[in-house]
C-alpha cells in the first residue's frame, strides 16, 4: 500500500511524519539533530531512501546530512558515522561551500546601506535533489549562490554563472538575508533550472547552469527606486506543475503572480485574496490550474489577517480564490507559514501539507477541503516536504 | 595524549563522550591540536574553525587551566598542564542568557 513521508525542518531539529495512503494516522519520529536549525530536508525523486538535510547553527556553522535509508540513520556525506577516517588528506568536505573566485567580476554585493559587501557563506536554505540521479543535488545558499554536488553531497562546487551574469553587485539582502531559497528543476528539460533570491528576483538557465537570465518582467515592487527594475524584487517562492512546466506561479512580497512563458513575462493573479503578502505557494498534483497560498499580513505583522488561518485555493490558475477553513483555527491564530513550509503529495485525492511558526503541521487528504493537525507542538517549522511512497 | 572537551552538539556530531583524548605530533599548539582533532574527526571540520579562513568561529572559545586562550596565536604552545595531560583543552560555545 502506498504511503506518505513528511520531512519537517524546524528551529530545533528535524521530524519525520509517516502515514499510509489513507493519511489518517501518523507516526512522528524525531527530533533528529535536536537543537540545530534544520532549514530544509528533501528526498531524491530517483531514490526515496536518499534524503538530504541542511543542518545549521549560529555557533557551529553549516552541516550537510544524508540518509540512505529513508531517514532512519544519517551521516555527513563522506564521513560514515562512527568510523575512523582513512589515512591521507580528507576526500570529502560536505560542509565546505567556497565561492568560485573566478566568477568575474563578483566579489561583492549590495549591503543594506547601499555600500558593497563581500560575499560571505552563511547557510544552506534549500536542497534540491536531481530528478534522475540520487547523487546529484543542488544547494541554494546565503549569501545567494547556487552550488551543486554530483557525489552525494560529499563535495560542492558553485555554478558561478549565476553570480557572474552581471547584476550581482546590485543584489541586496531581504529581511531574512541574501538567500537563494527556491530551486526548481524543469522535468521536461534537464538544461532548464529556475531559482529565486530574496531580494534580487527570479532567474532561469536554459543551459544547465552556465548562463542565467533574470525573469522578472511584469513584477512590480512599489518601494524600490524603479518599480519595474530587472532585479531587486522580493520573490518569496515559485511553484510549477511538472506536466506544464512553462507555467509558473509566484508568491512575491507583494502580489501573487503567474507566468505562461517560463518566466519571461508575469501578470498579477492576486484577485480577491485578503492580503497581497505571503510566503508559500504550491500547485495541486493532478490539476495544473489549482493553486494554493496562505495570505499573511505585511509588512510589520506577518500573521494571518483577523487571526484566521486560511489556505486559499484557486481552481482557475489565479484571480478567483476560495478560503479553505475546515479544521484550521479561525480565531486567535497568529502564526506564520514560511516559504518552504508547504508541499503536496501525488496520491488521489491530492494531499496538501503545511507547517507554521507555532509548531503545527496541518494536512489535508482531500485537496484542501478539510484539514487536520498532524502535529501541534513542534518547534517553529521552517520547511515541509513530502514523499509519496510506493 | 591531549585531553579535549567539546560542546555537547559537537560531541553528538563526532559520536564521542564528554571528553576525548587525541595524539598530537610535534609542537603541541592550539593549531596542532585542532588539526589533529579534525583529522581524526573529519565531521568536525568547519564547525570550530572556518573551512576556508581557518579562523575560530565567533561564538566558540578555547579555555584551559582557567585561562581564555581564544585569542592566542595558533602556533603558540599550550600550557604545560595541557601538554602533560593533567588539564583538558576546553572548547566551549558562547553562552547567552536572558
Amino acid at each position: 500500500m502506498s504511503g506518505v513521508r513528511l520531512l519537517v525542518g524546524t528551529h530545533k531539529g528535524a521530524f519525520i511524519l509517516t502515514s499510509d495512503g489513507k493519511r489518517e494516522k501518523w507516526d512522528v519520529s524525531g527530533p533528529h539533530f535536536a537543537g540545530w536549525e534544520m532549514y530544509h530536508l528533501k528526498g531524491s525523486p530517483a531514490d526515496p531512501n536518499r534524503i538530504y538535510a541542511s543542518q545549521t547553527s549560529g555557533w557551529f556553522g553549516q552541516i550537510i546530512q544524508r540518509s540512505d535509508d529513508g531517514g532512519k540513520t544519517w551521516h555527513q556525506p563522506g564521513t560514515p558515522a562512527g568510523e575512523a577516517p582513512p589515512a591521507g588528506p580528507p576526500k570529502a568536505a560536505s560542509n565546505k561551500f567556497v565561492y568560485n573566485s573566478a566568477a568575474k567580476p563578483l566579489t561583492t554585493h549590495q549591503w543594506y546601506d547601499g555600500t558593497q559587501h563581500p560575499w560571505e557563506f552563511k547557510r544552506v536554505w534549500h536542497l534540491e535533489p536531481s530528478l534522475t540521479d540520487p547523487d546529484t543535488v543542488y544547494a541554494g545558499v546565503e549569501d545567494a549562490a547556487l552550488f551543486r554536488s554530483t557525489d552525494g553531497g560529499e563535495n560542492w562546487k558553485e555554478l558561478p554563472g549565476l553570480r557572474g551574469h552581471g547584476t550581482g553587485p546590485k543584489w541586496q539582502p531581504g529581511a531574512g538575508g541574501l538567500c537563494l531559497h527556491t530551486i526548481i528543476l524543469d522535468p521536461s528539460n534537464p538544461k532548464r533550472i529556475y531559482i529565486a533570491i530574496s531580494a534580487a528576483g527570479a532567474f532561469r538557465t536554459d543551459d544547465g547552469g552556465d548562463t542565467w537570465k533574470p525573469i522578472n518582467r511584469g513584477l512590480r515592487s512599489q518601494y524600490i527606486p524603479d518599480p519595474n527594475a530587472e532585479i531587486g524584487h522580493c520573490v518569496h517562492h515559485v511553484a510549477l506543475h511538472p506536466k506544464r512546466p512553462n507555467v509558473l506561479f509566484m508568491q512575491k512580497h507583494w502580489d501573487v503572480m503567474r507566468s505562461d512563458d517560463a518566466g519571461d513575462n508575469w501578470k498579477e493573479v492576486s484577485g480577491n485574496l485578503p492580503t497581497d503578502f505571503g510566503f508559500v505557494i504550491d500547485v495541486h498534483a493532478h490539476e495544473p490550474e489549482t493553486v494554493y497560498v496562505v495570505p499573511i499580513k505585511s509588512d510589520g505583522e506577518h500573521f494571518p489577517p483577523d487571526g484566521k488561518l486560511r489556505v486559499f485555493r484557486s481552481r482557475s490558475g489565479g484571480n478567483e480564490w476560495e478560503p479553505l477553513t475546515k479544521g484550521l483555527p479561525q480565531k486567535d491564530c497568529y502564526v506564520n507559514v514560511l516559504r518552504d513550509a508547504m508541499a503536496v503529495d501525488s496520491l488521489d485525492k491530492c494531499g496538501i501539507y503545511f507547517g507554521t511558526t507555532g509548531g503545527q503541521v496541518y494536512g489535508s487528504s482531500d485537496a484542501g477541503d478539510s484539514w487536520n493537525a498532524i502535529a501541534r507542538d513542534l518547534p517553529a517549522v521552517f520547511s515541509v516536504e513530502v514523499q509519496t511512497l510506493p | 595524549m591531549i585531553r579535549v572537551i567539546l560542546p555537547q552538539h559537537l560531541r553528538t556530531l563526532a559520536h564521542v563522550g564528554s571528553e576525548l583524548q587525541i595524539e598530537v605530533e610535534g609542537n603541541i599548539t592550539l593549531g596542532a591540536v585542532l588539526d589533529a582533532l579534525e583529522a581524526r574527526y573529519p565531521m568536525l571540520r568547519g564547525t570550530i574553525r572556518d573551512q576556508v579562513t581557518q579562523q575560530r568561529r565567533p561564538f566558540l572559545r578555547f579555555f584551559a587551566c582557567e585561562e581564555d586562550l581564544s585569542h592566542e596565536a595558533p602556533d603558540a604552545p599550550l600550557p604545560e598542564a595541557v601538554i602533560s595531560g593533567k588539564e583538558p583543552l576546553i572548547i566551549i560555545g558562547a553562552i547567552a542568557g536572558g
